[in-house]
């Protein structure tokens, strides 16, 4: 993207983000307070995490990929079930995929 | 030892705050790397500051997306915070005036320390800590990481880019209590997967999204509610 684009990108996605938050807070409750909403709500942001987690690991400019990333991820996981805190789980993926490469693999 | 709960709750808004304050160096290093400048990075962890809605952006951009999509993105993923201001309202009762301010400072980890204090002094306590500690400490983080990241070249030796995939997946863990969440996780890595090849960067994030509003609307809603319980 050129930069005045990308700043422009930068500026309405920050506002956009800003401006569902100040709804939030002073929107009459009952509006967002249904059920329905609250779970639809609910699992567009796990479907969109989780499709974040699959792009981010597996795709690499368009192509599915296999590399590094995909056992530092699985290092994650084991992490996130032995209930280690949120830093600790990022750091370990991150050692795991640059001791990975530092050994050759992509 | 005496135990003062408003004690208690700012040194629980700390640890959330050095805890996820930390992995801002990782947005502010990938933010670099996915060709934004230090100017544009610190305008996102400033005004948008919401760190799932960030990495989307910068998902999206690094990955050669169009504008529109790293919006679309950004903003699907920012709307819960919506939804946690709604629960926030009655919960603080704050004046009008603050409320600007208070929504700023509504995400994730602000919510979720407020909503599990057992007072509404204690729940403002770590509301405003939460938020205010996690807001100085992730653009602090974010600047370092981004000046860091201009000098350290490819992040992908550093493993930063494992780490981004890391960080989404640990941030999806702990909402996939439910059946119905882990069916739409599932579906959403494949339809993300299989349609990567053929759409333009960022779309197959939002068709993900668009499984998660079929399946909102339509799945019977009592198994939804079972899954909630």
């Amino acid at each position: 993207m050129p930069p005045d684009a990308l700043w422009a990108a930068v500026a309405l996605a920050g506002l956009a983000c800003l401006g569902i938050k100040l709804a939030g807070h002073v929107l009459p409750e009952h509006w967002l307070a249904r059920p329905r909403v609250a779970r639809v709500a609910a699992l567009v942001t796990v479907a969109l995490l989780a499709a974040l987690v699959a792009v981010q690991t597996a795709t690499d400019g368009g192509r599915l990929v296999v590399d590094a990333r995909l056992p530092a991820l699985a290092v994650a996981a084991v992490a996130l079930v032995l209930r280690a805190p949120f830093v600790v789980v990022v750091v370990l993926a991150a050692v795991t995929a640059a001791g990975l490469r530092l050994l050759g693999m992509p | 030892m005496p135990t003062d709960p408003l004690r208690a709750v700012r040194r629980q808004a700390l640890s959330v705050s050095v805890a996820t304050g930390l992995y801002g160096i990782s947005f502010g290093a990938l933010s670099v790397a996915a060709g934004l400048d230090l100017p544009q990075t610190m305008a996102l962890s400033l005004l948008m500051f919401s760190g799932g809605s960030q990495f989307a952006f910068i998902g999206v951009v690094g990955a050669g997306g169009a504008a529109g999509a790293a919006i679309a993105s950004a903003a699907l993923l920012g709307a819960r915070n919506g939804l946690y201001g709604a629960q926030l309202t009655p919960l603080l009762d704050l004046p009008r005036r603050l409320r600007p301010a208070a929504a700023h400072l509504t995400i994730d980890e602000s919510t979720a320390v407020a909503t599990a204090q057992p007072t509404r002094s204690a729940a403002r306590a770590g509301f405003w800590w939460t938020g205010a500690g996690v807001f100085v400490l992730w653009n602090a983080f974010t600047l370092l990481g981004a000046l860091a990241g201009d000098r350290l070249g490819d992040p992908r030796a550093y493993g930063l880019d494992a780490a981004a995939a890391a960080a989404f997946l640990a941030l999806v863990w702990p909402r996939l209590a439910g059946r119905v969440a882990q069916g739409v996780a599932a579906a959403a890595v494949v339809v993300a997967l299989v349609t990567t090849p053929v759409l333009p960067a960022g779309v197959p994030v939002l068709l993900a999204a668009l499984v998660a509003v079929g399946v909102g609307v339509l799945a019977p809603e009592a198994a939804q509610r079972e899954d909630a319980a």
